[in-house]
């Protein structure tokens, strides 16, 4: 394509802005290795866009700097910047077909071979046939790919995405979600992926960065922001956390000993993120097993005993169970649905039990309930 | 929110059923001509008083003065030739409306998309004030402002003293009474008509379509070039049309401002008809305007290409 301005790293360095007194994003810093995937995680309102906006230069930021490579691009203007943007409503031109939307950028940078830079790209979001097509006469979907490569033909060290998945009904955006991975992998481009869909952030980037009221909680790949959460914020945003109440009593080889309303639970020492003797300690619901209120468990196991199955919905895959605990306090539990014994209903008495290793611990002075997720996140235009 | 969804669709479904097996053959013949029932009381008016008139001027337009007869009184006798007789005497007159029109579009034109473009983008708290200065002199009679750039134009006053001063208009030169004096009020009098629609156009341009061409490396001029102003077309082509229409058959401008050689067809038209009480003559010069108006419009909008935008 045009020459490769790719090999770049995007850099963030106390980067502020505020409207107003309000900070949309508080000192945040960051580094965006060239030719990741990375993927800006968090609930409306917590920035995301201003970030990128930010980037794109539309925004100038109060303070701080930003670089790619070894360029400071705080206050160069948009046209200036190696950076391209796939927006949140694509902003397609609707005056000009999908070939001269493509072509736009490459031609405002007098490329040459234009007619074949804009077919491949076309070729690549599989968009062949449409190019002699106005915006308005292409499915939502198609928009989407056109937006894709629009910016994409412009090979920049950086391609921002806000949200451009939003507008999308859930196939097609699981569809487009592949595709974009297959895409970024066969370009390798630096993509930002802005999004707060958690579930499409693991599946798609190699590094997370949850945002949270303008600062970023945690960064790291997927795994690690999964098993490893650093914030109660992070443990409830990303995936389901069950966060108890514990205090350390003492600590046996590698693990810390914990006492919880009378019972005895261990946590691996290496697992503790922050605090000190109050702690917060989290299991996922789908590793807890789920076992008769007398049953034998493995030794070294954490066990709570006690428990009353209060609600239970049977999702086809799983079956999840909500627990109440003797201190009022309810656990959800994932049962894999693996065709033997039915569904406990409501009522059945139970002990949770699960290996100490998949136990994490954060101080205890968390509110406990923060970054929960009421309902299913519901995109937002 | 697909559960809720679901839940809508559903419900739309089972009041469709129950409403169509019971919904009687007559009240669907009605909901068939409801829209035609509305359309009833517009029809009327433009049968009333467009096409009634109309049909009237072209019939007019080939009648003759039977010989002896009293003044104003015409018969008809599809006399063709009235055509070429009046066409011939007054082709002057044609080329100078089209020609003031024009000219008058175009100053319209560049007096008005910097405005409106200052107006939708620039002008921040001041914007509602703004486009009420616009209309403001719609709150005085067309009349009454013609008559006051007389006035403004006229040889003592300081326009043409200024100019004077500044050589660039001679000691005894005048702009009153003057093709430019006639092209300036056609210019003023329905400049609003340019630039509210212009206005419209540019206020409805998505901020978003311009922050997009400058992520794709288009500075400011070349996004104005590429997505504004094309995205803007559609108020650009009502504009000129409801400038260009109303002053190529605008006859007040120059008679106020004009002298005798600045008639234009509307003059002719008003005089043939007022004054000669030649009907017949008059006749045939509105419906040629009306012609040549039409074709004009019908290859300009086909030009512009903006049959799908407006
Ligand atoms: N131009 C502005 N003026 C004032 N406040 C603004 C402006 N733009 C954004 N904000 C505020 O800054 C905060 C962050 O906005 P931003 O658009 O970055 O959120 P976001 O994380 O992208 O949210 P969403 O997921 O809903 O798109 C919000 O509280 C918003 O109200
Ligand atoms: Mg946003």
């Amino acid at each position: 394509m045009v020459e490769a301005t790719g090999g770049r790293d995007l850099r963030l360095e106390h980067v502020t802005k505020r409207f107003g007194t309000f900070a949309a994003v508080d000192d945040l810093s960051l580094t965006i290795p060239s030719g990741s995937f990375f993927a800006l995680l968090g609930p409306s309102g917590c920035g995301k866009t201003t970030t990128l906006r930010m980037v794109a230069g539309l925004e100038e930021p109060t303070a701080g700097t930003i670089h790619i490579g070894t360029d400071d691009v705080t206050y160069a203007k948009p046209y200036k910047r190696p950076v391209n943007t796939v927006f949140q409503s694509y902003a397609l031109f609707p005056h000009l077909d999908i070939f001269e939307n493509v072509a736009f950028g490459l031609r405002r940078r007098g490329a040459k071979q234009i007619k074949q830079e804009v077919e491949k790209a076309l070729e690549l979001v599989e968009l062949g046939g449409l190019a002699k097509r106005k915006p308005a006469q292409l499915s939502g979907g198609q928009q989407q790919r056109v937006a894709l490569a629009r910016a994409i033909v412009n090979r920049p060290a950086v391609l921002l995405l806000d949200e451009p998945l939003g507008a999308l009904d859930l196939k097609l955006r699981r569809q487009m979600q592949i595709e974009l991975k297959r895409i970024q992998t066969e370009v390798g481009l630096t993509f930002v992926h802005v999004t707060h869909d958690q579930e499409e952030a693991m599946t798609m980037a190699d590094t997370i960065a949850v945002m949270n009221s303008g600062h970023i909680e945690q960064l790291g790949n997927p795994t690690q922001l999964y098993e490893s959460p650093n914030t109660a914020y992070v443990a409830n945003f990303l995936g389901q956390s069950n966060l108890i109440r514990a205090t350390v009593v003492g600590t046996s080889g590698d693990d810390l000993l914990l006492d919880v309303h009378g019972s005895r639970l261990a946590a691996p020492v290496s697992r503790r993120a922050s605090g000190d003797k109050e702690l917060l300690i989290g299991v996922r619901p789908e590793k807890i097993h789920l076992g008769a209120p007398d049953e034998v468990v493995p030794d070294n196991h954490n066990v709570l005993r006690d428990g009353v199955v209060t609600d239970a919905s049977f999702t086809g895959v799983s079956t999840q169970y909500l627990v109440r605990l003797p201190w009022d306090q309810e656990v959800m539990v994932f049962v894999q649905n693996l065709g033997v014994g039915g569904v406990l209903v409501p009522g059945t008495k139970v002990s949770l039990s699960w290996n100490p290793a998949h136990t994490f611990a954060l101080d205890g002075s968390e509110d406990a309930l923060a970054g929960v997720q009421l309902e299913e996140p519901v995109s937002v235009g | 929110m697909t559960v809720a969804q679901g839940i809508g669709v559903g419900e739309r479904q089972v009041a469709g059923d129950q409403g169509e097996p019971s919904a009687p053959e007559v009240s669907r013949r009605g909901r068939r001509l409801t829209p035609y029932l509305l359309l009833l009381p517009g029809l009327g008016w433009l049968l009333l008083f467009f096409i009634v008139p109309i049909a009237t001027l072209f019939s007019t337009s080939t009648q003759t003065r039977p010989p002896g007869s009293e003044i104003g009184v015409y018969v008809q006798t599809f006399r063709w030739a009235n055509y070429v007789d009046s066409l011939s005497e007054y082709t002057t007159q044609f080329g100078r409306s089209f020609l003031y029109a024009f000219l008058a579009t175009g100053l319209a034109l560049a007096i008005s998309y910097p405005l409106a473009y200052a107006i939708a983008f620039k002008s921040g708290r001041w914007r509602n004030l703004l486009l009420v200065l616009v209309i403001a002199p719609f709150f005085t009679s067309f009349l009454l402002r013609t008559i006051a750039w007389k006035q403004i134009l006229a040889d003592d006053a300081w326009v043409a003293d200024g100019l004077r001063r500044l050589h660039l208009l001679s000691q005894s030169g005048h702009i009153i009474n003057s093709p430019t004096a006639v092209v300036l009020g056609i210019t003023y009098n329905f400049l609003p008509f340019m630039i509210l629609p212009i206005y419209a156009s540019l206020e409805r341009v998505d901020p978003r379509f311009m922050e997009a061409a400058g992520d794709l490396y288009s500075n400011g001029i070349t996004t104005f070039r590429k997505v504004t102003f094309p995205l803007s077309m559609p108020g650009v082509v009502a504009g000129t049309l409801l400038t260009f229409i109303p002053a190529a058959g605008d006859y007040v401008n120059s008679a106020l401002l004009g002298n005798r050689n600045t008639t234009m067809v509307g003059n002719a038209i008003d005089s043939r008809f007022l004054r000669v009480v030649d009907y017949p003559t008059a006749a045939v010069l509105s419906v040629t305007l009306m012609a040549a108006i039409l074709l004009l419009v019908g290859l300009y909008i086909r030009r512009s290409g903006t049959e799908e935008l407006v």
